[in-house]
């Protein structure tokens, strides 16, 4: 046997018994082959008409459309966006108190971000649409659902956003706020014209990133109570699912929330590789 | 006759580290002076705490008979009369050049915003950089940066220049470009404060050479007597050293 021989003759060497480019060889063998082996365990062992009929059923995922499309993708859109909008500005806002030098500011901006990037935003959500009603009776929320939707998204993304601000801020080279100021600038005027903008173009994939998360977190505000028309693309999938006893729904909207995020992430990708680019 | 920017008992201090141990100078209008010495010695420092952007420890500094570091000043104000120009440019990365040299003008000033282009492209005309108007300051190369920084603060139309080593961020064939800008400064009569390592420079343009060591002005006067014939021995170690870059531990003797 030739493992035999090689070991034995490797007994009397010094060194490595195997030379390192044979290790390599046998220990991917050995990766390739486990590989073989699960996915030959899964075809064998799965029962593919089952899982077609639960999950694939063409049938059910013709019965979904078009209303998948101009109800659940098209909320779950003005959901994300409108709730990004706020979340934007509010931590930008939240950012730049965080590096106040008003401490009252910077002891709010911290709590803020510390509660709302703490909680879970289902917990947020849930507290916004059965909570806020009962408090505030007289107050009715504008263009409901998609107000509450809004602040309660806004909220929630404002907290990683303002952190994601700040550190875009500190990312801009001192330098730059001296060059402000020794042009007459206040500190303030000095923010607004020359730092956050160059902040921002800092931070422009975590942005990104942050929009990924944010279509995400949208399908948990079905928590808040809607009618048909106010359904998001997972509440749409699920109560579908649930009438028609198949999951098929479901994975048409997991589909369309793939169809939204990966090229927001192949964005991402080429932004990065663009930021890298220009800073050599 | 109120001097441009008169420096008294200038102290500043980093934690336990003194950096500048009492300073006092003139700098009477029209003059360009040049403040020479070992890095370290707290030019730079000294430099930044004229327009503030260090808050000396103790001292006054005065411009044009403004006191800047009297607590009620108005610092922004005062500081307009300061144009500085730094090591790195520090040219504003997401503007166009034009930009640079007009957004201080019309967010400051209240220029309108032709009168700050017209104003910003003289200067840029002035430093040799005008056909660079509609670039963004990573296309430019070291040189033209840094005259498009010297245009910066000129169209703010201050009464005294700062420069803070604005030469040695640049490759050796580019200082030139930028030592002929401020040559054609000081020639139109400007008033400069001058960090720099460039002898050739300070011997020839500067009417009053510092030479500092350790926070302390060692040594003061026309460029004649502290370069072309230094009175301490500190400034003749460092000259020496300077001048004579590969002879640096022979014995200093007086530069002829």
């Amino acid at each position: 046997m030739t493992t035999d021989t090689t070991v034995a003759e490797a007994g009397t060497a010094p060194r490595a018994r195997l030379s390192p480019r044979k290790r390599k060889k046998i220990s991917l063998t050995i990766q390739y082959a486990v590989f073989a082996v699960a996915i030959a365990l899964l075809v064998l062992v799965a029962d593919w008409q089952a899982i077609q009929h639960a999950f694939f059923n063409l049938d059910e995922a013709r019965k979904a459309f078009p209303d998948i499309l101009s109800i659940g993708l098209k909320n779950t859109i003005i959901y994300t966006l409108s709730g990004y909008v706020l979340g934007f500005f509010l931590g930008l806002v939240v950012a730049l108190m965080r590096l106040s030098d008003v401490v009252p500011y910077r002891a709010v901006a911290l709590v803020y971000i510390e509660v709302f990037r703490g909680l879970p935003a289902i917990v947020v959500f849930m507290i916004l649409g059965f909570g806020m009603p009962i408090a505030f009776t007289d107050f009715e929320m504008p263009y409901d659902p998609y107000g509450t939707v809004a602040l309660a998204l806004g909220l929630v993304s404002a907290a990683y956003l303002a952190e994601t601000f700040r550190a875009g801020i500190q990312a801009v080279p001192k330098g730059q706020t001296e060059a402000a100021r020794s042009l007459g600038m206040s500190q303030g005027r000095a923010m607004i014209t020359v730092i956050v903008p160059q902040a921002i173009r800092i931070v422009v994939p975590p942005l990104t990133n942050e929009l990924i998360l944010l279509f995400k977190d949208s399908s948990l505000v079905f928590v808040i109570g809607f009618t048909l028309s106010g359904y998001d693309l997972f509440k749409f999938g699920e109560s579908l699912s649930n009438q028609t006893g198949n999951s098929t729904p479901l994975i048409v909207a997991g589909m369309l929330y793939l169809c939204l995020t990966v090229p927001l992430g192949y964005l991402v990708r080429k932004l990065e590789a663009k930021q890298k680019r220009g800073r050599v | 006759m109120t001097a441009a920017v008169q420096v008294a008992g200038l102290h500043k201090s980093f934690g336990d580290l003194e950096v500048l141990k009492g300073i006092d100078f003139t700098v009477e209008a029209g003059q360009v002076v040049c403040i020479i010495g070992p890095s370290g010695s707290g030019k730079s420092t000294l430099l930044r705490c004229v327009n503030l952007l260090e808050q000396p420890t103790a001292g006054q500094v005065f411009v044009s008979g403004t006191e800047l570091t009297h607590i009620d000043v108005d610092i922004d104000a005062a500081r307009r009369r300061l144009g500085m120009v730094f090591q790195q440019f520090n040219l504003f990365g997401h503007m166009s050049v034009l930009d640079n040299v007009s957004i201080a003008q019309r967010r400051v000033l209240k220029r309108s915003k032709a009168k700050a282009a017209e104003i910003g492209m003289r200067n840029l005309e002035k430093v040799g950089v005008a056909e660079k108007a509609e670039q963004y300051p990573a296309q430019l190369s070291g040189g033209q940066q840094q005259r498009v920084a010297i245009a910066r603060a000129l169209s703010m139309d201050p009464d005294v220049m700062l420069f803070d080593e604005p030469t040695s961020a640049l490759d050796p064939e580019l200082v030139g470009d930028v030592l002929g800008a401020m040559r054609q400064l000081a020639d139109e009569g400007m008033t400069m404060l001058v960090v720099t390592h460039e002898m050739q420079f300070a011997r020839e343009v500067a009417d009053v050479v510092l030479f500092m060591d350790e926070g302390v002005v060692v040594e003061h006067g026309p460029p004649a007597q502290v370069i072309g014939n230094p009175q301490h021995e500190r400034t003749r170690t460092f000259l020496h050293r300077v001048l004579n870059p590969t002879h640096a531990d022979d014995e200093a003797t007086t530069p002829s």
